[in-house]
């Protein structure tokens, strides 16, 4: 059952609307919305994790609630118009980047409920007692019993972790590199008084 | 402009029967009118009831129950603070609000949040904050910076409370140094170490948004919530860090400067990735925590004196029993967050090390005469807390229980205040020390 609820979020996360405008053909196909010119921004039919389309008006990216698997934030980011090829350069790590954090905290959480759930069950089987208690509660056990699990989930995975771990850090410095690059090249054009459609300066932007 | 959920509504109402648009203007004004200048319930209601008859049920309802506090025993009247957010009941399902017209959703708790215990135990830094942000959570917010609100981030970011024992830790240590009260010194050295703190805080935070997402005691933290970007914390890091340390490099002595880059440098670049790896992680952050108190003491003195290593150790022994107790009602966190921390891969060794630690305070205690930094007063007036300390210790190590591990944590938390204040007080007076080199030299001379 679980497998069939995360696998559509999975799917359906990689599905996301992209709020671009008339050019969507033309543009790659990745989560952003735009600022609306004439009309609201058009959107595929709502089939994500969100329902949520931002203001046609706002410049900003938007960030939601926690994830209900993975408790990450989804982000939709802002595509200004005459984007340059950092900025989407930047757009496209920082999106491929949550994808790729989101697939990994969804499956640890999913993993770490489901082997929870089979270890307490066999515990209870080996003591001889039922899920439920007389009173129909789900029984517990003790944070003794449970720290034996919690022991094993930590070495069982250390080698995926340090992998994780290793990976995220390389991208969390590309990411803050490459968000230096676009302010500094933002505030260049700005200085030199170079425009474009819209200016963002530093104190606008995320 | 209305907020988000605001909007959601609007977009709800595109939905309904034509008949229910009569009063689509009026609404309007009322929602806009109660959310700038929040009109109590009673009112609101005698407004809403001069049109009831061309009200639609599924506004009406909507409209109620964020007046309405659902409780235990049915729907109250008086609009109190919210324990479960109501807003959650207009999350993200579109075709679920047309339906919502035949019946009122029931309200239940989001999963997996507010009802942990590990939460409410472990979240006794800021519970009405968490509540505040636990509203705002279910909500979509655009990412700018909202410049009111700085202050707050900044504070959070740099975890303002942390920083200021650390510098109380410090300035202890200053003022346990045997040499007269300086207080430009004092002054740099405590803003040096606290600039410093906040910088290794910072980036801390920067490294740990997957990680502190997933745990019930960090997921209000700004970079969670996206309050601000990754690039603009690493600014106020390295905004923070540079003056910091250059303060304490030039303005107090480089030894003391030196300490605070190599501290900025243990927490974020050692304790914080092994924290994933090994949990050697917990003796890397007592170092990290002994080293502002020998930062105080070289501040004043200048130099590294078995006076300032004694402090030192003092710190290092304390943060065992502190940390170990509360990382004991936070195992199953840990696990799922590939934290390997003590209590969770190695709990015997846990229970031990505070114990053997707490115990360590009593005979740490008592080497502060023996260094001349203390008089031989110290150890007894702080033998009844160290007792009591490594008693509660003893407990956690015998039982090894929630209740005992929050006992100890707690005991923690006002040990280390009493133990600096009674060293204070304790302090060997400079006067009986130079009246001691005096009499000495001169028995010396007479000789």
């Amino acid at each position: 059952m679980m497998n069939v609820v995360t696998a559509r979020f999975l799917k359906f996360r990689s599905l996301r609307p992209c709020y671009t405008n008339i050019n969507f053909s033309l543009r790659s196909p990745c989560r952003g919305h735009r600022e609306s010119t004439s009309q609201a921004p058009k959107h595929a039919k709502q089939a994500g994790r969100s329902g949520f389309s931002p203001a046609a008006s706002s410049i900003y990216d938007w960030i939601g609630p926690p994830d209900r698997l993975s408790n990450l934030r989804l982000i939709i980011y802002h595509i200004p118009e005459n984007e340059t090829p950092l900025e989407r350069e930047l757009r496209h790590l920082r999106q491929e980047t949550e994808d790729w954090n989101h697939e990994f905290w969804t499956n640890q959480n999913f993993t770490f409920n489901k082997e929870k759930g089979e270890y307490i069950q066999s515990q209870l089987s080996a003591k001889g007692l039922s899920e439920r208690d007389d009173d129909g509660r789900k029984r517990t056990l003790s944070s003794e019993e449970m720290a034996v699990f919690y022991k094993h989930f930590l070495d069982k995975n250390i080698t995926r972790h340090a992998n994780y771990n290793r990976k995220w850090y390389r991208r969390n410095f590309t990411i803050t590199f490459l968000m230096a690059r676009v302010t500094l090249h933002n505030m260049w054009r700005t200085l030199t008084g170079q425009t474009r459609g819209t200016v963002r300066e530093k104190g606008k932007t995320m | 402009m209305y907020r988000t959920s605001c909007s959601k509504l609007t977009g709800a109402w595109k939905c309904l029967p034509l008949d229910g648009l009569v009063g689509f203007s009026v609404q309007q004004k009322i929602f806009a009118n109660a959310s700038r200048s929040r009109m109590s319930a009673r009112s609101l209601i005698q407004l809403c009831k001069k049109n009831q008859a061309e009200w639609i049920t599924f506004q009406h309802l909507c409209f109620l129950k964020r007046q309405y506090v659902k409780s235990s025993t049915g729907l109250c009247q008086r609009a109190r603070p919210k324990q479960e957010p109501v807003s959650a009941v207009l999350d993200d399902r579109d075709d679920s609000m047309v339906r919502q017209v035949q019946q009122i959703p029931a309200l239940k708790p989001e999963p997996g949040s507010e009802v942990s215990t590990c939460a409410t135990e472990s979240n006794q830094v800021e519970p009405e904050a968490d509540r505040a942000a636990r509203l705002e959570a279910r909500q979509w917010k655009e990412m700018r910076v909202q410049y009111s609100d700085l202050p707050e981030i900044y504070a959070r970011l740099s975890k303002l409370k942390l920083t200021a024992l650390v510098v109380t830790t410090a300035a202890a240590g200053f003022a346990m140094a045997p040499v007269p009260f300086d207080p430009v010194a004092f002054l740099m050295a405590s803003v040096g170490t606290g600039l410093s703190s906040c910088t290794a805080n910072s980036i801390n935070q920067y490294f740990e948004v997957p990680f502190d997402s997933n745990m019930n005691r960090t997921k209000n933290r700004p970079l969670v919530r996206g309050q601000i970007s990754p690039l603009h914390a690493v600014s106020f890091a390295l905004a923070c860090g540079i003056p910091g340390v250059t303060l304490l490099t030039l303005g107090v002595n480089p030894l003391t400067g030196f300490l605070g880059a190599l501290n900025i440098f243990l927490y974020t670049c050692c304790y914080t990735p092994l924290k994933r790896l090994s949990i050697a992680n917990t003796w890397v952050g007592s170092v990290v925590g002994a080293i502002p108190p020998v930062m105080g003491w070289t501040a004043a003195t200048g130099s590294l004196d078995p006076g300032a290593l004694l402090l030192g150790a003092f710190l290092f022994s304390w943060q065992f029993p502190h940390f170990n107790a509360l990382s004991w009602n936070l195992r199953e966190d840990y696990s799922r967050g590939g934290y390997r921390m003590m209590s969770v891969t190695h709990p015997g060794l846990c229970k031990r090390v505070a114990l053997r630690h707490s115990v360590a305070l009593i005979f740490l205690s008592a080497l502060g005469p023996v260094l001349d930094v203390t008089t031989w007063t110290f150890p007894l007036v702080s033998l009844p807390i160290n007792l009591y300390i490594s008693y509660l210790a003893f407990r956690f190590y015998r039982h090894g229980d929630r209740q005992n591990s929050r006992k100890l944590f707690f005991c923690s938390l006002w040990h280390l205040p009493m133990l600096l204040l009674l060293a204070l007080t304790c302090k060997k007076s400079r006067v009986a020390q130079d009246e001691a080199a005096v009499t000495s030299s001169s028995a010396s001379l007479a000789l």
